[in-house]
C-alpha cells in the first residue's frame, strides 16, 4: 500500500467512523473539553484557543440506519437533523460535552433547543452570526457572542481564552485554511490529480482531528498527489458544484459524478475550511477583534448570509470563471430551505451569463445513482459537444 | 348569531360579529390607500408579521405592506393554488415554503392584493428577520423582482432562553443607524420620537384588551376560539394598526362584546353559528391552513371542541407574558417586541408556554397543525409533543397541512384524525374518572 493509499485510508477510516472514536482518543490524550459544531462556520480558532477540540458534525451520510431519529422530523425535513439526534441518542457523540449550532437554518436553529431538552447535562449553545457588517454593530454583538462562549467554556473546565493563545491559534488554521485553499487551486488547474472523493474524505477528516495534525494530512497528501505520475488528465467536462454547505452528499454521489465524466473544480462542501478567505490577521493586539473582523469582511458569499451590497448570484458567476468551470450543477439537499430558496436567484445570474447549468436534489442518505449518473452524463456530454 | 354549527350550514354566509365588520372596514380602507399610493405619491414598505414595526413606519407617514399577509388573504380566496404553480413553473423548489411562492405568483400575475386592487411597489423593503430564516430569503427574492432597496434589521434569536443586554443593543443600533435612516430617506421626513411615543402608547392601550380578550377563555364555557376565532382578533394587532386609534377602538369594542358574551354565558362564535355545548378544550400549536380554513375551524366546532389558547396568536408578539410596547423607551421597547416574537423562542421557552396553557386554561389537550411550509413553527414540534405530553398528562394530536397549499390539506385524512383524537380524550377521561 502506498503512502498515498494509507493516507486515503486513514481519511477514509475517519469519514465512515460514526463513533468518532478520535475524538474519544484525543480527549484521552490531552484531557480537554471536545465541542461539536453544525455546519456551516463556526470560529475554531477561539474554540483551539483554549485547548478545546472542534468537531465538526456533519450527519451520519448513508451508514447509519434511522430509527429513532426519524421520530423527531415529519417527512418534509432535511435529513441531516436526524441523523444528527439518532448520533446523539446512540451514544456516538457522548464523547463531545457540547455543542454550538450556527445560525444556518430554522431547522439547525431549532435543533439547538431539541438539543438542550435532549442533553440537558451537555453544553448546548446556538451561535447567532450576525447579519449585519457593521464592525461598530454586528461586529459588537458577534465579539459578545465569542466572549459569552469563551466563558461558558471556561466555567467547563476549558483554558481561560487568552490573547496570545488565540494569536497562534489563527495562525494555525491560517496555515490550515492556505493549504486546503492551495489543494483546491491544484484541483482547478489538474483536476485528475485532485479528485473531489479525495478532497472530500480529506476535508471531512479535518472535522475531527486537530488543525495541527489534519494540516500535516493536507501536506503530505499534496506532496503525494504531485509525485503521482499514474495520475493522468482525461476529456471530461468541468463543473462547479452548488448548494451542498449544510447536509452533505454521500461520498458514493461524488463518485458517481466524476464517473459520469465529471470534474469538479469548485464546490460547497465542509465549508467551514473556506469560509474565511485569505488570512486571519494574527498579530494584532486584539486578536478577537481580528477574528470577528475576518467574519464581517472575509466570509464567503452564501445562501445563509445575507448579501448587503453585492449583486445575488454574482460571486458564483466569479467563482465559475475563477475555477474555469464550464456548468454549474446546483446540487442541493431535499428540503433545504437556504440552497433551495436561493437556487433561482443563483441560477438568474448564472443564466445571464450564459453559463449551462443543471439541478437535483439529494439525501445524504441516497443509495441510487442511477438517474443522477444518466443526468450529470448528459449535462457532461452536451458541455463536451456544443460549448463553444 | 344564536345558531348551533351543524355539518349543514356550511354553504351558509359566514356570521360576523360588529367588531369583525370594523376590522373588515379598517382592511378595505388600508388597502384602498395602497392602491391610491402611487397616485398620491405616498410610499410604502413591504414588513414581515413577526418583529414588523408598524409604529415607527407609521410614524414617518410611510404604508406597511405585510406579504404573508396577502398570501394567507389569496389562500383564502382561492387563489394560491395558481400562484404557487406559476411560481414552481418559474423554478422555485416544490419543497419551500409556500408563502413566499404564492407571493412570487402573486407578483406575477401582476399583484393584485385581497381586495381586488393592485398593491403598489415597495419603496423599501424592511427585512425584519425576525424567527423565520426564510424572510431573509424572501425579501432578497423581492428585491431583485422589484429591484427594491431593502433595509436589514437581523434580530437575535432567544437560544438561550432570554434577551441579554448585547442583544438589545445590537437591535437598537441597528434602528438607529441602519433602519431609521432608511425609512427618513424614502420618506423624506425626519425621525420624530414624540410620534412615535404617541403611537406606542396607543399600542400597548390596544394590547392590554387584547390580552383580556385571550385571557377570557379560562373561563367555562370559554366565549372565544382562540385560534380559528383568534386569527381574526390578532389581525390589526399583528399587521397596518398597531399603534393607531382605530385599533385601539378596535379591540375595545371587541372587548365589550366578549363581556357582552360572557355576561349572556355564551360560547365562541363560528362561521356557522355558537358552539353551545363545549365538549372539548384545546391548547393549539401552529398556523392554520388558510386555504380551507372555514372546513377546518367546522370540524373543529362540529364537535363542540374550542381552542382556548393557541402559540400561532403569538407569532407577531407575545403579550400575554406582560410585554406591553412601553413609550418611555421607544427604540428599546421595539427591541424586545421583535425578540419576544413567539417563533423568536427557543423550544424549551415554547413548550414551557405550551405547558403554561394547557394548566392555565384547563385544557383537555393540545394539538398540534404541523405545517409543511414552516420549518421555523415545525422543526422540532414532535419533540414539543412528546414533551407536553409528558409534563400535563394530557393527550397531544398531531396533524399535517400547509399554510396556502391546497395540495397538502386533506380534508378526510385530517377529520379522521381530529375524531380519532378526540375519542382518545374521552378515553382518557373515562380512565381518570
Amino acid at each position: 500500500m502506498t503512502g498515498l493509499e494509507q493516507l486515503l485510508g486513514r481519511a477514509e477510516e475517519l469519514y465512515r467512523d460514526l463513533r468518532f472514536t478520535a475524538v474519544s482518543e484525543w480527549k484521552k490524550r490531552n484531557g480537554g473539553l471536545a465541542i461539536g459544531f453544525m455546519p456551516v462556520y463556526v470560529p475554531r480558532e477561539l474554540l483551539h484557543a483554549m485547548g478545546v477540540l472542534p468537531v465538526g458534525v456533519m450527519g451520519a451520510g448513508d451508514d447509519l440506519e434511522i430509527i429513532r431519529g426519524d421520530a423527531y422530523y415529519q417527512s418534509y425535513i432535511c435529513h441531516l437533523p436526524r441523523s444528527t439526534i439518532e448520533l446523539g441518542l446512540n451514544g456516538a457523540l457522548d464523547s463531545l460535552d457540547g455543542m454550538l449550532f450556527p445560525a444556518t437554518c430554522d431547522v439547525i436553529r431549532n435543533l439547538s433547543g431539541m438539543w438542550k431538552m435532549q442533553f440537558p447535562e451537555k453544553y448546548s449553545h446556538y451561535l447567532d452570526v450576525p447579519q449585519d457588517f457593521d464592525a461598530n454593530v454586528g461586529g459588537q454583538f458577534y465579539r459578545r457572542e465569542l466572549e459569552e462562549i469563551a466563558e461558558e467554556l471556561h466555567r467547563r473546565g476549558a483554558r481561560k481564552l487568552e490573547p496570545a493563545a488565540l494569536r497562534k491559534s489563527i495562525a494555525a488554521y491560517n496555515e490550515n485554511r492556505a493549504l486546503v485553499e492551495g489543494l483546491y487551486s491544484l484541483r482547478i488547474e489538474e483536476p485528475w490529480r485532485v479528485p473531489t472523493h479525495e478532497l472530500y474524505l480529506l476535508l471531512r477528516a479535518g472535522n475531527v482531528l486537530p488543525v495541527e495534525e489534519h494540516t500535516v494530512m493536507l501536506r503530505d497528501y499534496r506532496a503525494a498527489v504531485l509525485a503521482d505520475e499514474d495520475r493522468r488528465s482525461m476529456d471530461q467536462a468541468r463543473v462547479l458544484l452548488a448548494g451542498s454547505f449544510c447536509e452533505q452528499p454521500p461520498l458514493g454521489l461524488l463518485r458517481t459524478l466524476e464517473r459520469a465524466g465529471c470534474y469538479i473544480v469548485d464546490d460547497d462542501f465542509v465549508q467551514v475550511h473556506r469560509w474565511i478567505t485569505g488570512d486571519v490577521r494574527a498579530d494584532g493586539a486584539d486578536p478577537l477583534a481580528d477574528l470577528v473582523l475576518a467574519y464581517l469582511k472575509q466570509g464567503i458569499a452564501s445562501p445563509i448570509r445575507y448579501i448587503d451590497e453585492q449583486v445575488k448570484g454574482q460571486a458564483l458567476v466569479e467563482r465559475v470563471e475563477r475555477s474555469g468551470a464550464e456548468g454549474v450543477i446546483f446540487c442541493a439537499p431535499s428540503f433545504c430551505d437556504p440552497a433551495l430558496l436561493d437556487q433561482p436567484m443563483a441560477v438568474a445570474a448564472i443564466e445571464r451569463a450564459g453559463i449551462p447549468w443543471t439541478s437535483f436534489k439529494y439525501a445524504e442518505n441516497t443509495g441510487q445513482f442511477q438517474v443522477i449518473r444518466e443526468q450529470a452524463g448528459t449535462f457532461a456530454d452536451s458541455i463536451k459537444l456544443w460549448s463553444e | 348569531m344564536s345558531k348551533q354549527a351543524t355539518p349543514g350550514n356550511v354553504a351558509t354566509a359566514a356570521l360576523k360579529d360588529q367588531s369583525q365588520e370594523r376590522q373588515k372596514a379598517m382592511i378595505a380602507e388600508h388597502f384602498r390607500k395602497l392602491a391610491e399610493a402611487p397616485e398620491r405619491g405616498e410610499k410604502c414598505v413591504y414588513t414581515f408579521v413577526p418583529g414588523n414595526l408598524t409604529e415607527l413606519i407609521d410614524s414617518f407617514g410611510l404604508l406597511p405592506v405585510l406579504p404573508e399577509i396577502n398570501a394567507l388573504q389569496s389562500g383564502m380566496r382561492g387563489k394560491s393554488r395558481d400562484y404557487i404553480g406559476l411560481a414552481e413553473k418559474l423554478g422555485h423548489s416544490e419543497d419551500v415554503c409556500t408563502y413566499v411562492k404564492c407571493d412570487i405568483g402573486m407578483l406575477k400575475s401582476g399583484n393584485v392584493g385581497p381586495t381586488g386592487e393592485r398593491l403598489p411597489n415597495p419603496d423599501l423593503l424592511l427585512l425584519s428577520y425576525t424567527g423565520c430564516f426564510t424572510f431573509l430569503k424572501w425579501f432578497e427574492l423581492l428585491g431583485q423582482e422589484y429591484n427594491a432597496p431593502v433595509a436589514m434589521l437581523h434580530v437575535p434569536y432567544q437560544g438561550d432562553g432570554v434577551v441579554t443586554d448585547s442583544m438589545r443593543t445590537y437591535v437598537v443600533d441597528q434602528l438607529k443607524k441602519k433602519v431609521i435612516p432608511a425609512l427618513e430617506r424614502i420618506s423624506g421626513r425626519a425621525y420624530d420620537e414624540e410620534a412615535l411615543k404617541e403611537r406606542l402608547a396607543r399600542s400597548a392601550k390596544a394590547e392590554e384588551d387584547l390580552v383580556w380578550v385571550l385571557e377570557s377563555a379560562k373561563r367555562r364555557p370559554s366565549p372565544i376560539d382562540a385560534y380559528f376565532g383568534g386569527v381574526y382578533y390578532i389581525g390589526p394587532i399583528f399587521t397596518a394598526f398597531r399603534g393607531t386609534q382605530d385599533a385601539v377602538l378596535y379591540y375595545r369594542e371587541l372587548r365589550a362584546e366578549i363581556e357582552g358574551r360572557i355576561a349572556l354565558g355564551k360560547g365562541p362564535v363560528t362561521p356557522d353559528g355558537e358552539i353551545e355545548n363545549e365538549r372539548y378544550r384545546l391548547v393549539v400549536e401552529g398556523p392554520p391552513n388558510w386555504t380551507s380554513f372555514r372546513k377546518f375551524w367546522q370540524m373543529f366546532a362540529e364537535e363542540g371542541a374550542v381552542v382556548v389558547a393557541s402559540t400561532y396568536t403569538k407569532v407577531g408578539g407575545v403579550y400575554d407574558n406582560g410585554f406591553r410596547h412601553d413609550p418611555n423607551r421607544p427604540l428599546e421597547t421595539l427591541a424586545d417586541y421583535c425578540m419576544g416574537c413567539y417563533t423568536n423562542l427557543n423550544l424549551p421557552t415554547r413548550v414551557q408556554m405550551l405547558e403554561r396553557y394547557v394548566r392555565e386554561y384547563s385544557a383537555d389537550g393540545f394539538l398540534i397543525n404541523s405545517v409543511k411550509s414552516c420549518n421555523s413553527f415545525s422543526a422540532g414540534q414532535l419533540m414539543i409533543l412528546r414533551e407536553v405530553e409528558r409534563r400535563t398528562g394530557r393527550p397531544g394530536g398531531f396533524i399535517e397541512s400547509d399554510l396556502v397549499d391546497p395540495r397538502y390539506f386533506s380534508a378526510s385524512n385530517i377529520k379522521n384524525r381530529l375524531e380519532s383524537y378526540f375519542q382518545m380524550i374521552e378515553q382518557k377521561r373515562a380512565g381518570g374518572a
